[in-house]
């Protein structure tokens, strides 16, 4: 009885303390749903990496532009002489929260770590043979081919502190399938321009600034992290002024808040492109009245679908003007972009209709078009629209609608005809996009190229730039494989998503591409 | 008595099994959970790899057997989604709906007795046919509108009390309560009349049927011819008849409300168990659905249970029926 007093008087007392240091500089900060684990390598997520960012540093980081930064390296070069080993140098005078030095014995514990079977970030050091500390403040990664790119892939992998993890027996990253739980999913050793005060699983996360982080110190010095997973419930909060920021903000809501004085709406584009993808290869569709021929692997058809893809129209109607058309399945952001590929034809119905009869379809077809309706910004809604502009054609389409949890399996497993997808480029190169999407199906390759495309001169020519060591020939290698990607309509690309982040007047946090705002760049009025 | 209790917990244990076994069922249906757990660049063989090592390629019935056997040694297994033991999770969390739950409760009760006592004895009073048709309203209203209405008045446009959240919090032991702090009390105003008002409404009815039952009844008129006061005789009297169902149906709501407080926390952000249930949903988080539907299954069977003994212990018919089988 008299240790729960205490500790009511204790946490009384806290409270008290905390209302009077709370000043213009705590940022209160919701979104729509939580990180998911502070392991900074158990999860390749966005939510977790966002928060993560705060609390640990990775070697290399990326602005909002796209471009890379110095963050715990200073610089990186391949070594003279060989191009399969990538030299960085490590920033110097770091400490982790707990005090100890930041050097290079940590970042092979890291990278390692990251490597292991059980982290989600593996794939992204796959090309990784072995890292090797020169001396306390440099490192080798010894990559199994040359690899350009290879820095891109280091921006959302975490440094952690070598003795610490030890201590903690953190070697393992979380296994799922294990009965317990590590500690590092609850407690952090960063080197990060924020400390963990506080966690409550999907409710708030409190952070304080670390007043030895090398940079230079953030106008920001509290943070407090809220989940408010209904978004009615999320702007209310930020029209009542109990929080500040608000991420994840609904389309509708957008012009409302903009409109309401005391309150502004930041808004850009989102490193992430939606779009349809169809069945190839001879075999007929399982959703069609078409038994003999699969109606998809005629270019013709394929043409006279992107032609009634009003992509304006959806822009327009769908997405309230939120989002940003396309005719290539790439952000404009990553490297391989260029304008010509992204401009998309102006619709033409008629023109469509005469390709349809030219391709041995003039009554059309029916197909089932799978989307999911909780993943993308208006996911079913885009599909809907659809469904109506390819009706103008006579391709009569029954949308199968599914959470992403339930549609996920079905295009994994090649079940789909006719699908709605989006994908971002966390590397911001085209190989990304064209070893997932493009790349014949394999065990290693193509996870997402469920419509089984297959073209084995592109495939040699995507695994080659993974090891092509010259910047100008595997720049033409890309804008060589974009070509033939555009000319076969091997995806249909919509739009490229934008964000909006809605925030009280006063203060401005710029949107992050990938959607990982860091509370740094907030900057107060 | 003994007999009794033991057979009805046999048949707890069997409700339970029976509500794991087809929650196993279902679980097919809710998608795959690694849509959520793998990222983007997974391989195919990391799924495959994924797939055996949370043994999601057995057949339901071999993972029913898995979960009841852990579940026989208190093993809820770890949630895929946060990583945290299932059996802490719920705890964590549970304090929050069980505050909420019975503060709406009180509410419910208290305002739900009080209205049904005035429009009973008031039939034709013009603030009894307000009162009517505004518990209809209240009845036929979904939870999470009048949910969003309330946090719009109350939170957005006058900023009299917060839109979500549950406020500053205290530990006592490893119960975590919103009850003694000051924001922790605002906290729950609008959620707890949210939840509450469906219940208040069948509780007002109920009672005003009730007591218009009574109030006719033969003691009543004898009672007012004793020369009895009307304060005697309608609360003294009338009300404690009409209470016994009154009783029974707020208890097995009690339950409902544990287990179904669901859109309410959602639409306040309240960081319950049926939150916690609605995340895992989206995030087809097996180890913690399955562990909310056996306590769901066993909150409903512990209430039951209560009540039943009370019937027991109250009704002398069952007690001589008991003898009488032996």
């Amino acid at each position: 009885m008299h240790t729960s007093l205490t500790r009511i008087a204790a946490a009384l007392a806290a409270t008290t303390m905390l209302a009077g240091v709370a000043n213009a500089e705590t940022i209160r900060w919701a979104r729509s749903s939580d990180a998911l684990t502070l392991d900074p390598h158990s999860q390749n997520q966005g939510n977790t990496h966002t928060l993560a960012h705060h609390i640990y540093e990775t070697l290399v980081g990326r602005d909002n532009d796209g471009t890379l930064t110095p963050r715990l390296a200073t610089e990186w070069a391949l070594k003279e002489g060989d191009d399969t080993v990538w030299v960085f140098k490590l920033r110097e005078g770091v400490k982790f929260h707990n005090g100890a030095d930041f050097t290079a014995e940590d970042v092979v514990y890291s990278i390692e770590r990251a490597k292991s079977e059980f982290s989600n970030m593996k794939q992204l050091h796959s090309v990784v043979e072995g890292v090797t500390a020169v001396d306390d403040y440099t490192v080798e990664f010894q990559m199994a081919g040359p690899s350009l790119i290879y820095p891109n892939n280091l921006t959302n992998t975490f440094i952690m502190d070598k003795t610490w993890s030890e201590e903690h027996d953190l070697a393992v990253v979380q296994d799922f399938a294990s009965g317990a739980s590590n500690y590092a999913v609850l407690n952090t050793n960063g080197t990060g321009p924020y400390t963990l005060v506080s966690r409550e699983i999907d409710v708030k996360t409190v952070l304080a600034s670390n007043p030895e982080w090398w940079g230079q110190a953030p106008a920001v010095t509290g943070v407090e992290y809220l989940t408010i997973a209904d978004a009615q419930t999320r702007i209310s909060a930020l029209l009542s002024g109990e929080v500040d920021i608000v991420q994840d903000v609904p389309p509708q809501d957008i012009e409302r808040l903009s409109s309401t004085e005391g309150f502004k709406v930041e808004t850009g584009p989102e490193n992430r492109f939606i779009y349809f993808g169809y069945k190839f290869g001879d075999a007929p569709l399982k959703s069609s009245n078409i038994t003999d021929s699969n109606p998809f692997n005629n270019p013709l058809v394929r043409e006279a679908m992107e032609l009634v893809l009003d992509r304006d129209a959806i822009q327009k109607v769908v997405m309230r003007g939120q989002s940003i058309p396309t005719g290539i399945a790439n952000p404009p952001f990553v490297a391989g972009w260029t304008e010509e590929l992204d401009a998309y034809p102006a619709p033409d119905v008629e023109k469509a209709k005469a390709l349809m009869v030219e391709a041995g379809y003039p009554d059309g077809f029916t197909v089932t078009l799978d989307t999911p309706n909780n993943r993308y910004v208006n996911d079913e809604a885009i599909s809907t629209a659809y469904v109506g502009m390819l009706g103008q054609i006579g391709i009569q389409v029954t949308l199968a609608s599914r959470p992403v949890a339930e549609h996920s399996p079905i295009i994994l497993a090649n079940e789909s005809d006719f699908y709605l997808l989006g994908w971002g480029v966390p590397t911001f190169d085209s190989a990304y996009v064209f070893n997932d999407l493009v790349h014949t199906k394999t065990e290693t390759h193509g996870t997402y190229n469920v419509g089984l495309y297959s073209n084995p001169e592109l495939d040699e020519k995507i695994i080659s730039l993974g090891t092509e060591s010259d910047q100008a020939k595997r720049d033409a290698t890309v804008a060589d494989i974009w070509a033939t990607v555009k000319a076969d309509r091997v995806l249909l690309p919509v739009h490229n998503q934008v964000l909006a982040y809605a925030m009280r007047s006063g203060v401005t946090l710029p949107v992050q591409p990938e959607n990982q705002p860091s509370m740094t760049t907030v900057t107060f009025e | 008595m003994l007999a009794f209790i033991a057979r009805r917990l046999l048949q707890s244990v069997i409700v339970m099994l029976v509500v794991a076994f087809i929650a196993f069922l279902v679980f097919r249906y809710v998608g795959d959970p690694l849509a959520n757990l793998l990222s983007q660049d997974a391989k195919m063989t990391d799924y495959e790899e994924a797939r055996e090592r949370l043994g999601l390629n057995q057949p339901f019935y071999v993972q029913f057997f898995h979960f009841v056997v852990n579940a026989l040694q208190g093993q809820f297994g770890v949630s895929y989604r946060l990583q945290q033991p299932v059996s802490q999770l719920i705890l964590e969390r549970l304090p929050a709906t069980i505050e909420l739950a019975v503060a709406s409760s009180i509410i419910a009760l208290v305002f739900g007795v009080f209205l049904g006592v005035y429009t009973a004895l008031k039939q034709r009073a013009f603030s009894t046919g307000v009162i009517m048709t505004l518990s209809l309203i209240g009845v036929s209203l979904p939870t999470f509108l009048i949910g969003i209405g309330l946090i719009y008045v109350f939170a957005v446009e006058l900023k009299w009390l917060p839109s979500f959240g549950r406020g500053e919090v205290v530990q006592i032991g490893w119960w975590r309560t919103g009850l003694l702090t000051q924001s922790g009390l605002r906290s729950l105003i609008l959620p707890a009349i949210t939840l509450s008002l469906f219940q208040l409404t069948l509780i007002m009815r109920l009672v005003r049927a009730e007591m218009m039952e009574v109030l006719r009844t033969d003691y009543i008129r004898f009672a007012r011819a004793r020369g009895l006061s009307q304060r005697a005789i309608n609360f003294g009297h009338a009300l404690k008849n009409t209470m016994v169902p009154v009783i029974t149906i707020t208890g097995l709501q009690l339950g409902s409300v544990i287990a179904f407080a669901i859109i309410t926390e959602t639409v306040f952000q309240w960081p319950g168990v049926g939150s916690l249930f609605v995340n895992s949903v989206a995030a087809v988080d097996v180890p913690v659905m399955a562990a909310y539907l056996v306590f769901v299954a066993l909150v409903f069977v512990m209430i039951n249970l209560v009540v039943d003994i009370l019937y027991f212990i109250v009704d002398p018919r069952l007690r001589d029926g008991a003898k009488s089988g032996r």
